[in-house]
């Protein structure tokens, strides 16, 4: 028997909606079958808690006396630098900004202590924020310097604002060169030394959605501690990869573009990040709920560790030269015990993504919906599918003559 | 009065080659145990010693450590999580030369076994949050 959303909301607000984190529908289904667990079960949560790069926010810092233009002009953020490049008062910074001072790989591994995602925590968390900019100065916008505290309760508005997040699985990592590489999968130990990977697996979104039947442009979401709502397809958005006979994606896929209110977001779920030798981003928790519209739905809710498998890839070599060949395929099953065996030898394995604090984000999110605090969203539009027949580029350099 | 101390010994590169440990015990009659060894990525040797033997010797022992150029360092408590910050992702259980780091299979978090810690301080930068701090 096929569900709507809008019943399954009737449900919601009556408090008698059957709501299950993806980890747990796992053991129901195994022991009720799908079909009556697609009956019973109304939402299935998903969560994930990882560094994700490309997220920002932005914000309205209301018009100074005299009036300042900060387009065109340059801004700083705790010493970070913010985008100008809109009108007068609005300003976007992104998670990898870094001071102009900071002094990067010069000594390597750069430490990144403070940067884009920083802020944006601090922020979030209600300390003030140094602001330092400096414009032109026009006739209707006098002003060519601004030295204050910014606090965002006093912000006309703040916007997180991530134009890729959740990817839907992605590479492992590993280093087969005979030196330690510091890159945004973590520190990689010298001829396979140790393993990385980042997803929360059988809990991610879009793992448990692998065709985007539920989850589109619309949809409202767990987004930083507050609510949100998926934007648009993240960049990158790639769905046309080889996949499991569930569907599942062999590697990087699909991909979110999220949106929500800073000002009811908290640090807890957006915690600034340094990746030693590589920058500063920002680790963000996005949860999205999955209504088990049919029995279909529910299967693909289901899915498990075992059943997730991603490539292993040099990070050393094929990773920045842009080859195509990987050093294996393992599932995530065997990534969370802690070791893999790889060309001969058993590696150890560690995660950048927080699989425990993604639990907490599915929980967290059944809660909202069973204490009717959170309804579903019917997508106003989906996401690109595997039909859209997206080709993801790489750059076609041509040179300046 | 005889006494027993763990310490950890950073020694510099230009030392790591150098018989040094051995003379605690036939020069100042000391009775060692090692714990851990290892040459970190910077190659600087990283030695964690249980040293026994008479307070006078084992001050002269220290002495001697001291006059090659060897670091030292006890061996108290002195790595913390700061467990605000720590969002349990596991980076740090790779890069710990002393497994100090272990990940709960339940309930996936990651504990932080502190008598393992070698204070080696490897963990510090690559801890993505930053949530591991020295403190002296």
């Amino acid at each position: 028997m096929a569900k709507t959303i809008d019943e399954i909301n009737e449900k919601i607000k009556q408090g008698k909606a059957v709501v299950v984190t993806a980890e747990e529908i796992i053991d129901i289904a195994r022991e009720k079958g799908a079909k009556k667990a697609a009956e019973e079960v109304d939402v299935v949560t998903t969560g994930t808690f990882g560094p994700m790069c490309s997220s920002g926010a932005y914000f309205n810092i209301g018009h100074a006396k005299p009036k300042i233009k900060l387009g065109g002009g340059r801004a700083y953020l705790n010493d970070v630098p913010a985008y100008t490049g809109l009108a007068a008062v609005d300003l976007f910074i992104g998670a990898n900004a870094l001071p102009d001072d900071d002094p990067r790989n010069k000594l390597y591994p750069g430490e990144f202590n403070y940067g884009g995602g920083h802020v944006i925590e601090e922020l979030v968390a209600g300390k003030d924020i140094r602001l330092e900019a400096t414009a032109y100065g026009t006739d209707c916008y006098p002003r060519k310097k601004l030295e204050t505290w910014i606090n965002i309760k006093d912000l006309n508005e703040a916007v997180l604002f991530n134009i890729r997040n959740a990817y839907q699985n992605y590479n492992v990592a590993a280093n087969t060169s005979d030196k330690t590489i510091y890159t945004y999968m973590g520190v990689l130990r010298a001829n396979l030394g140790n393993i990385n990977y980042s997803t929360s697996g059988q809990l991610s979104p879009l793992l448990n959605d692998p065709y985007y039947k539920t989850i589109g442009i619309g949809t409202r979401i767990f987004l930083g501690g507050g609510i949100g709502f998926v934007a648009w397809q993240g960049t990158q958005h790639n769905p046309n990869v080889p996949r499991t006979n569930k569907g599942v994606p062999r590697g990087g896929a699909g991909s979110l573009a999220v949106i929500g209110d800073l000002k009811q977001m908290s640090p807890r779920w957006l915690v600034g990040t340094s990746m030693l030798g590589y920058g500063c981003t920002l680790t963000v928790g996005i949860g999205v709920p999955i209504p088990i519209l049919s029995e279909e739905i529910l299967g693909y809710t289901t899915v498990t560790d075992a059943e997730i498998f991603a490539s292993v890839t040099d990070y050393s070599d094929a990773y920045p030269t842009m080859k195509p060949e990987t050093l294996g395929e393992v599932s995530y099953a065997e990534l969370k015990s802690g070791r893999v065996k790889l060309k001969g030898k058993e590696i150890p394995t560690a995660s950048l993504s927080s699989y425990s604090r993604a639990v907490e984000i599915a929980q967290t999110l059944k809660k909202w919906i069973k204490d009717g605090k959170f309804l579903l969203t019917q997508p106003v539009a989906p996401l690109p599918g595997v039909e859209a027949g997206i080709k993801f580029k790489p750059l076609k350099e041509r040179p300046i003559e | 009065m005889a006494v027993a101390k763990r310490i950890v010994l950073h020694f510099p590169k230009r030392v790591v080659d150098r018989a040094i440990v051995c003379r605690l015990a036939k020069d100042y009659d000391l009775e060692f145990n090692i714990l851990k060894a290892l040459v970190t990525p910077e190659e600087e040797g990283l030695l964690v010693l249980e040293l026994s033997g008479e307070q006078g010797e084992y001050d002269k022992g220290i002495r001697y450590l001291t006059e090659t150029g060897v670091k030292i360092q006890s061996l108290s408590q002195d790595v913390l999580r700061n467990e605000e910050r720590c969002t349990h992702c596991g980076a740090c259980i790779t890069i710990c030369p002393s497994g100090a780091f272990e990940l709960d299979p339940i309930t996936r978090r990651v504990a932080f076994y502190n008598e393992k810690c070698v204070a080696c301080g490897l963990c510090i930068k690559a801890c993505p949050p930053r949530a591991m701090e020295v403190h002296f």
